[in-house]
C-alpha cells in the first residue's frame, strides 16, 4: 500500500505518552521501577486509599520542564486537574492531569529530514496501573477473572501533543524517532516502546490535496512500535479513502490498531464518549516553574539530537538532512566523526564509515585518530575500500594503528598502472564475456571483476576495476 | 472537667492516666448506650494508651502536653488498624493502614483515643440522622438532634465521655453541632491544619478542628494538631500562630462587626437573633467596638457551596467501587459490579450530592453550575476581605436555631439551610468558631459564631474567652 495515496494528503497529530525517568512516582515516595513483583511498589497514596493525599515530585516537575526547553516550549504555570472516569487501573476513579494549563506550551521539533513539527502542549499526567485479564482470549469479555497490578499507578508521564503537521506514515515514524532521541539525549525518559514506557496514539485524517479543511479524524490507539505506527496510519488512512470513495462519512471516533491482523477496530466513538468532568485537583496548589530553576535547567542542557547533526554538518561540509549525519547522531558516532574530521581524516570517507560500517557494538571506542589515518590512506591509495573495512573492523576489535593493521594483513597498495594491466588481461582472456559487457549486459560486468579480483588476490578495488572497465567500454562502444 | 486541668494533673503525678480513662469509660458506658455519640468504642485500646503514659511518667519522660486526655475522633479520620467507617455501609471492614496527621500527632501530645465518634456519612448532613448506623442524639434533650455533621463528637463531649473531640468543617460541621450541643466548636484557617488522612468529602473545603468544653481547651487542641504537614501540599508553610498564650488579653480596642445579613435572614428564630445581639452587647461592655456590618454576597453562599462540595464530592467518592476495599457487591460485569456495590453501600443524602455534584461539573453545563459558584466564592471572599478592612472580627449567629427533634428537616433543603451562616468562613477559608452562649427559649444551647479572616485564630479566640465569661 502506498504512502500518499493518489490525490490524498494524510495528516497526522501524535500523543506520544512517556513515562518519566524519576527515582519515585509523581505523588508518592513508591519506587518507579520496571518489572517488579505485582502490588510491591504501593502505598496509601498511589493506592488512593481514603485521605491520602497527592505531593507532587519535584524530580517529575523538572524533567518535563527540561523536556519542554527541549522542545521549545514556553514554560506556563501548570495547575493539575481530575479527569474522572470509572475503570479498574485507576486506584481513584479520576487522573491527576494537567487540562487547559499544561506545564508546556507551543514548541516545535526539526524532523531529521528538516521538517519542523509544531508541539501544542507536553504536560504531567500521572499512569494508571495494569490489568491482566485470566482465562477467555485475554481479553476483559470472557475472562475468568482480572488481576490489576497498581506498580504502575502513579508513575509520572508527559504527554506531548503535536499539532497536525505531520504527513504519512514515514514523517509521523521520523517524528517519533527523534522525540525518542531527545528524551534520551535529555534523561528524561528511556522511552522503550517495548516496554511500555513510551505509548504512542496516532490522530489520522485525510483530505484531498489542496483541500485547506481538515477532515474527520480518528485516533488510533494501542501502537506499541514503529512498525504498528507506520503500518496503522497506512491502513487508517486507506480505510478513510476507501469510504470516502464509496460515497460513506469516516466517524470521528476511537480505534485499536490489531497487530496480528494488521487492522484498526473501532472503539467507542466520540459521540458517546465519557464525559471527564474535569475540574481543578483541589489537593493540589499550581506549579509554579521559577526563573532560577529553568535558567539552571538551560545551563545544564544535555546536546540535542539536532544540535549534533548541525554541529556534524558544520565540520564535515555534509548537510544536517544527510543520512550519514543523521545515522551519525542517532547511533551516537557523532563525536568519533568530528575528532576523527579534527585529527585530519577525510570528511566524506569518515561519514561513509560511520554510515555503512560501523553499525557495531564498540564502534565509539574506535581511536578517532586511527580513523583519521584509515581515510588518509584510503585517500593516498594504500587500501581499497574493502580493505579499509577490514582493517576498520580491527580496530573496532581494539586494534590502534591501521598502518600495522593493513601490512599485518598484506594489504599492499596497487598503483593504477598495475591495475589497468590486469584488467587489460582479463579482458582479452574473457573475450565473449567482454562483447556481453559492452552489449550493455551488468551481470557480466560482475564477472569481469571478480577474474581481476581472482587475478590480484583480492588486492583490487572494486570500485576501480568498475572505473578502469567503464573506461575501456566507452573506448569500445565509440 | 476540662483538657487542660487533666494533662495538668497527669503530667504532675496528681491522677494517673488510667484513673482518667477509667472515669470517661466510667461515663460512656453510663449513657452510650443512649446517645450513641460512637460508632466504636476503643475501650482496651484506651487503656493500653493510658498505662502507657503513666509508664513515661513513671520513668520521667514528658507525656506529652495533653498527657491522659480522653479524645474522641469522628469516624472520618484514619485510624491505623482501627474500623474507619465514615459512617457508610461501603466501607464496611475497612481498617485504614495509616493514621492521619493529626491523629499521630495527638497521639504524640500524649491523648488517649477513647473511640470513633457517628457523623452523617461522609460527613454530609446536619443531624447525624445520615449515618448508616443510626442517629446519634442530643445528650441535652435526647429527642433531638445534635446537629451534624459531627454529632457524634459534639455529643461526645457534651456528655462527658471526653474533655475533647475531633470533627471536620466543611460547610459547618463543626461549629454547628458544636451550637446545637452547647459546647466550643472551632474551624482553623484552611491549611491550618493537615487534611492528610481525613476521608475527604470536598477536598477544597474541609477543615479539622477541634471540640471542647472550654475555649482554653480549644485553643491548646489546635495547638497540638496545628501546623505544617510535607504531606498535605495544601497546609501552610508557616509556623503556627500561638492562640491559648493571649487568649486572656480581651477584647478592649477590637472592632467588631455584627453581619446584617445574617440577622435579617428568614429562619433566623427570634431567640437565637437576641443571643446574638445580647453576646454584641457583652463585647462592647468588655471593650469592644461593635457596629453592624455587611457582607452581602454570603447570601448566596449556600447555593454556590451545594454546587461545589458536591461537585468535589462527587470525584472524592468515586473511588468506593467495590474493587479494592470495602464493600463489593458481585455483578457480571466490572460496570454492573461498580453501580451494584455503589446502589447499596451508599445512602440517600450521599447518592443526592453525587448526582448534583456529577451534574453541575458535565459538560455543557460546568459553566452555569460549577463555573459560576466558583465565581461566587471569588466574590464572597471579597467581600468579606472588605469587611475586614473595618473590622478585627465579624459576629453571628452559628445555626438558624436551637436543636430540633428528629426528622423534622426530612426536606433537604430545609436541611440545607441549617448551614448558612457557617459556609461562608468555608467557601473564604477563613477561621470561625461557636461558643455556647446561654439558651434559646426552649432551654436548648444557643451558640454564637465569631469569624475572623485567614489566620487570625489568636484574635478570634480572644473574643471567644471574652463571650465564655460573659456567657
Amino acid at each position: 500500500m502506498n504512502d500518499t495515496l493518489d490525490g490524498w494528503e494524510i495528516v497526522i497529530g501524535l500523543e506520544v505518552h512517556c513515562e518519566l525517568e524519576t527515582k519515585t512516582k509523581l505523588f508518592c515516595g513508591c519506587a518507579n521501577a520496571f518489572g517488579d513483583e505485582p502490588n510491591t511498589n504501593v502505598c496509601p497514596v498511589c493506592l488512593g486509599l481514603p485521605g491520602s493525599l497527592p505531593v507532587v515530585n519535584e524530580q517529575a516537575f523538572e524533567l518535563a520542564l527540561r523536556l519542554g526547553q527541549a522542545l521549545h516550549c514556553t514554560a506556563k504555570p501548570g495547575v493539575f486537574a481530575r479527569k474522572n472516569y470509572f475503570y479498574p487501573d485507576m486506584p481513584k476513579d479520576y487522573q491527576i492531569s494537567q487540562y487547559d494549563q499544561p506545564t508546556n506550551v507551543d514548541g516545535w521539533l526539526d524532523l531529521p529530514s528538516g521538517m519542523r513539527v509544531g508541539i501544542e502542549r507536553a504536560h504531567i499526567e500521572e499512569d494508571t496501573g495494569k490489568n491482566t485479564h485470566v482465562g477467555g482470549d485475554g481479553r476483559i469479555h470472557g475472562a475468568d477473572y482480572s488481576l490489576i497490578d497498581y506498580n504502575r499507578a502513579g508513575i509520572p508521564l508527559v504527554e506531548i501533543v503535536s499539532r497536525p503537521d505531520l504527513r504519512g506514515s514515514e514523517q509521523a515514524r521520523e517524528y517519533v524517532g527523534e522525540l525518542r532521541d531527545i528524551l534520551v539525549a535529555t534523561n528524561v525518559s528511556d522511552a522503550r516502546m517495548e516496554e511500555g514506557s513510551m505509548r504512542v496514539d496516532a490522530n489520522v485524517s485525510v483530505r484531498r490535496n489542496g483541500d485547506d479543511t481538515y477532515g474527520t479524524r480518528c485516533e488510533i490507539k494501542n501502537l506499541n512500535s514503529l512498525r504498528s505506527l507506520g503500518r496503522a496510519i497506512e491502513y487508517e488512512a486507506r480505510r478513510q479513502v476507501d469510504l470516502i470513495d464509496a460515497g460513506e462519512r469516516v466517524h470521528q471516533e476511537t480505534r485499536h490498531w490489531d497487530e496480528a491482523v494488521g487492522l484498526t477496530r473501532s472503539g467507542r466513538s466520540k459521540e458517546e464518549a465519557e464525559d471527564y468532568r474535569y475540574f481543578q485537583e483541589p489537593d493540589l496548589v499550581p506549579l509554579e516553574p521559577e526563573d532560577a530553576m529553568l535558567a539552571e535547567l538551560a545551563a545544564t542542557m544535555p546536546p540535542l539530537p539536532a544540535d549534533r547533526r548541525t554541529h556534524l554538518a558544520r565540520a564535515t561540509g555534509a548537510a544536517p538532512t544527510d543520512r550519514a549525519v543523521v545515522i551519525a547522531v542517532a547511533r551516537g558516532l557523532d563525536e568519533l566523526a568530528l575528532a576523527a574530521v579534527d585529527a585530519g581524516g577525510d570528511p566524506a570517507r569518515v561519514l561513509n564509515h560511520v554510515e555503512h560500517n560501523l553499525a557495531v557494538e564498540g564502534a565509539a571506542s574506535v581511536d578517532p585518530t586511527a580513523l583519521a589515518t584509515l581515510t588518509r590512506m584510503e585517500i593516498e591509495g594504500a587500501l581499497t575500500a574493502t580493505q579499509a573495512k577490514t582493517v576498520l573492523a580491527e580496530l573496532v576489535n581494539g586494534a590502534s594503528d591501521p598502518v600495522a593493521v593493513a601490512a599485518a594483513k598484506g594489504f599492499e597498495a596497487m598503483d593504477v598502472s598495475a591495475l589497468e594491466s590486469v584488467v587489460d588481461e582479463v579482458i582479452v582472456a574473457n573475450g565473449d564475456t567482454w562483447e556481453r559487457f559492452v552489449g550493455g549486459e551488468g551481470k557480466a560486468g560482475g564477472f569481469l571483476t571478480g577474474q581481476v579480483m581472482k587475478a590480484t588476490n583480492g588486492k583490487a578495488d572494486g570500485k576501480a576495476v568498475n572505473a578502469i572497465l567503464q573506461r575501456r567500454k566507452g573506448v569500445s562502444a565509440r | 472537667v476540662n483538657a487542660v486541668a487533666v494533662a495538668q494533673a497527669v503530667r504532675d503525678g496528681d491522677r494517673s492516666a488510667r484513673d482518667v480513662v477509667e472515669e470517661h469509660l466510667a461515663r460512656i458506658d453510663e449513657r452510650e448506650s443512649e446517645l450513641h455519640a460512637f460508632n466504636l468504642v476503643l475501650a482496651d485500646e484506651a487503656r493500653a494508651q493510658a498505662d502507657a503514659i503513666d509508664r513515661r511518667i513513671e520513668r520521667g519522660d514528658d507525656p506529652g502536653p495533653l498527657a491522659g486526655v480522653p479524645v474522641a475522633l469522628k469516624d472520618n479520620f484514619c485510624t491505623r488498624g482501627v474500623p474507619t467507617t465514615c459512617s457508610s455501609k461501603i466501607l464496611e471492614g475497612w481498617r485504614p493502614p495509616y493514621d492521619a496527621t493529626v491523629v499521630d500527632r495527638l497521639r504524640a501530645a500524649g491523648a488517649v483515643i477513647v473511640g470513633k465518634t457517628n457523623l452523617d456519612e461522609f460527613a454530609m448532613g446536619s443531624s447525624t440522622e445520615n449515618s448508616a448506623f443510626g442517629p446519634t442524639r442530643n445528650p441535652h434533650d435526647p429527642s433531638r438532634v445534635p446537629g451534624g455533621s459531627s454529632g457524634g463528637s459534639a455529643a461526645a463531649v457534651a456528655a462527658g465521655f471526653a474533655p475533647l473531640a475531633f470533627g471536620s468543617d466543611t460547610g459547618g460541621s463543626i461549629r454547628q453541632p458544636a451550637a446545637l450541643c452547647g459546647v466550643v466548636g472551632m474551624k482553623p484557617t484552611y491549611g491550618l491544619v493537615s487534611r492528610y488522612g481525613l476521608v475527604a468529602f470536598a477536598s477544597s473545603l474541609d477543615q479539622i478542628g477541634p471540640f471542647a468544653m472550654t475555649v482554653a481547651d480549644a485553643a491548646v487542641a489546635l495547638e497540638t494538631i496545628a501546623g505544617h504537614d510535607p504531606c498535605d501540599t495544601t497546609s501552610i508553610p508557616e509556623a503556627v500562630p500561638s492562640v491559648a498564650e493571649t487568649l486572656d488579653e480581651g477584647v478592649d480596642g477590637l472592632r467588631i462587626g455584627v453581619i446584617s445579613e445574617f440577622l435579617e435572614a428568614d429562619g433566623l428564630a427570634p431567640d437565637v437573633a437576641a443571643k446574638v445581639r445580647e453576646a454584641a452587647d457583652a463585647l462592647e461592655r468588655a471593650g469592644a467596638k461593635v457596629d453592624d456590618a455587611s457582607v452581602p454576597s454570603t447570601i448566596y453562599g449556600l447555593s454556590a457551596y451545594y454546587l461545589i462540595a458536591p461537585a468535589e464530592a462527587s470525584s472524592n467518592l468515586a473511588r468506593y467501587d467495590g474493587v479494592r476495599y470495602g464493600l463489593r457487591v458481585d455483578a457480571p460485569t466490572t460496570a454492573d459490579m461498580n453501580a451494584a456495590t455503589r446502589t447499596a453501600g451508599f445512602g440517600a443524602e450521599v447518592k443526592r450530592r453525587i448526582m448534583l455534584g456529577t451534574y453541575a461539573l458535565s459538560a455543557g453545563y460546568y459553566d452555569a453550575y460549577y463555573g459560576k459558584a466558583l465565581r461566587v466564592r471569588t466574590l464572597i471572599l471579597r467581600d468579606l476581605d472588605r469587611a475586614y478592612e473595618s473590622f478585627d472580627l465579624l459576629l453571628g449567629p452559628t445555626a438558624p436555631a436551637t436543636a430540633f427533634p428528629f426528622g423534622a428537616k426530612a426536606d433537604p433543603l430545609a436541611m440545607y439551610l441549617n448551614d448558612v451562616f457557617t459556609i461562608p468562613s468555608n467557601l473564604a477559608g477563613h477561621p470561625a468558631m461557636s461558643v455556647p452562649f446561654g439558651t434559646g427559649d426552649d432551654g436548648l444551647p444557643v451558640g454564637v459564631q465569631v469569624l475572623a479572616p485567614a489566620l487570625a485564630e489568636a484574635t478570634m479566640f480572644r473574643a471567644a474567652a471574652a463571650l465564655e465569661a460573659a456567657a
